[in-house]
This record gives C-alpha cells, structure tokens and sequence, in this order.
C-alpha cells in the first residue's frame, strides 16, 4: 500500500483549512474596518447637525 | 506604542512562519519513518495532529476560564476571549478529527487495519468535544440579546469543558483503537522527539497568534455594535 498519498492529503487539507480560517479574519478584519470608517462618518455628520 | 506592537507582532509571524517551515522539513525529508504497523510514511501525520489536539485542549481551557471570569466579573473582554477561543478551538478539532481518520486508515490499529474510524471511548468523546462548541457557537449567534447570548454560551463553555478531560484521559482509562501516549512512556526515538517539539512550538506559537488576531476582531465587531448604538442604525 503506497501510503504516500494519505501523509500529502493529511497536509494538504491542514494547512487549506488553517488559510481558510485565516483568510477569514482578514476578511472579516476588512469588513469591520469600512464598517467602522462609515459608521464614525455618519456620527460626525449625525453631531454636526 | 502602536508601531511598536506592530513591530512585535510582525517580527512573531516571521518567526511562526520560519518555524512551520523548518517543522514541514523536518516532517517531511528528515526524520526517519515509523515502522509499518504505526503508518510507516503516514505515520508522520503524527507531528501536527498532536499538537493541533493540544492546541484544541488550550483553547477549551481558554472558553472555560474565560466564561467563568465572564460571570464572576461581567467585564466583556473575557466574553471576548472565551468566543474566541471556541471558533479557534473547533478549528483545531476539525483537523484533529480530519487527520486522526487519514492516519488510522494506514496503521494497524490494535488487532484492526485500513479503518477510518471506530465508535471507540477517544473517537467519540472527541466527536462529543467538537459538537459541544460548533453548540457554544450557534448559540452565540442566533441568541438574540448579546447579554443574554454571552451568559448561556458562558454557561455552556463551563459545562462543555467537562468533557475535555475525558477526551484526555480516555486513552489511559479505557482500551482503545487510539495509539498509547508515547510522550509519557518515553517511546520515541531522538529525532522524532526533536521534530515533535519543533512542531509543537510552530503551532503553539501559531494558536497565539490566531487567538490575538481574532480577539481583535472581536474587539473591532463589539465597537461596530457601539456606534450602531449610538447613531441608532
């Protein structure tokens, strides 16, 4: 039985499944950002009036 | 100061990064494989699914101390810390249940070999584990109140980590298919040994790290909730 293929498989799902969570946070990182870009925007218009 | 902590988490990732890279070297073209009936080459595996069960484990431990500090205190970072934990923690879980399956279909396991899985005290118990927080999970986001949410999750955290020393000790209370501590019985040879810690310090190193970038996350999602609150979006 060449078990070659089971070591690469196991590898290969950990490190997509840890860039995938990863990839995630910034995803949601960049999300949140603009969120809070304009939500800060709206608050100075919303004190300015 | 913000520069400075960017400095430093900057220089932490470089660091990680150097180190997942030397472990994957080690793993793969420098310690020797393990005889047959572990997996033979398979059996390499070994080094990141040990230290992803661990990492797991630490993380429940986070959900659990965090939900307690949450209910004693009522102070939100520990609300932070603890959900963050958990998504983390079932990160790790995953690829423990993932590989776990890909490695016993390999070795020989007990008097059984070419299995995926078998309903044994360690398999399921961690099964369990799994299920409990993608549970602390679902509960976080479909509570409607965040008081409200925060508390039954706290409670579920608590109670959920009951079942992460079961997880640890079914392998020493009862007979499974799960290979033997071998950390413990002291079986493993230098160079797996080496290759072993190198991995644990890469991924310990890398479960910092998530946890930090992730509890900010937490912390930037709470202040979008704030100033919703305050312009009454």
């Amino acid at each position: 039985m060449d078990k070659f293929p089971f070591l690469f498989a196991a590898y290969a799902i950990i490190w997509a499944v840890i860039l995938g969570f990863v990839l995630s946070i910034f995803q949601r990182q960049r999300r949140v950002s603009r969120e809070i870009d304009a939500l800060k925007e709206a608050l100075r218009e919303k004190e300015a009036e | 100061m913000k520069h400075q902590y960017l400095h430093w988490s900057t220089a932490l990732v470089a660091v990680d990064f150097a180190l997942i890279v030397f472990a994957l070297y080690l793993v793969f073209m420098w310690v020797p494989s393990a005889q047959e009936e572990a997996g033979g080459i398979a059996q390499r595996i070994f080094y990141f699914h040990v230290p992803s069960a661990f990492a797991a484990f630490l993380s429940f431990f986070l959900v659990f101390l965090g939900s307690i500090l949450y209910l004693w205190k009522r102070d939100w970072k520990w609300d932070r810390l603890a959900v963050s934990a958990a998504e983390i923690g079932v990160v790790f879980t995953s690829l423990v249940l993932i590989t776990g399956p890909i490695w016993a279909k390999t070795a020989w396991l007990k008097d059984k070999t070419g299995i995926w899985w078998e309903w044994d005290p360690r398999l399921t118990t961690t099964l369990v584990m799994f299920f409990i927080y993608i549970a602390y999970l679902l509960i976080r986001n479909y509570a409607g109140e965040r008081a409200q949410g925060a508390r039954f999750a706290a409670v579920v955290g608590i109670v959920g980590f009951l079942d992460v020393p079961i997880v640890f000790m079914a392998i020493r209370w009862w007979r499974t298919l799960h290979p033997e501590p071998v950390l413990e019985s002291g079986g493993l040879p230098p160079s797996m040994l080496f290759t072993l810690v190198t991995s644990f310090t890469a991924v310990l190193l890398f479960f910092i790290l998530l946890t930090w970038a992730r509890v900010g996350l937490r912390r930037a999602q709470e202040d979008v909730e704030e100033l919703r609150e305050r312009i009454g979006r």
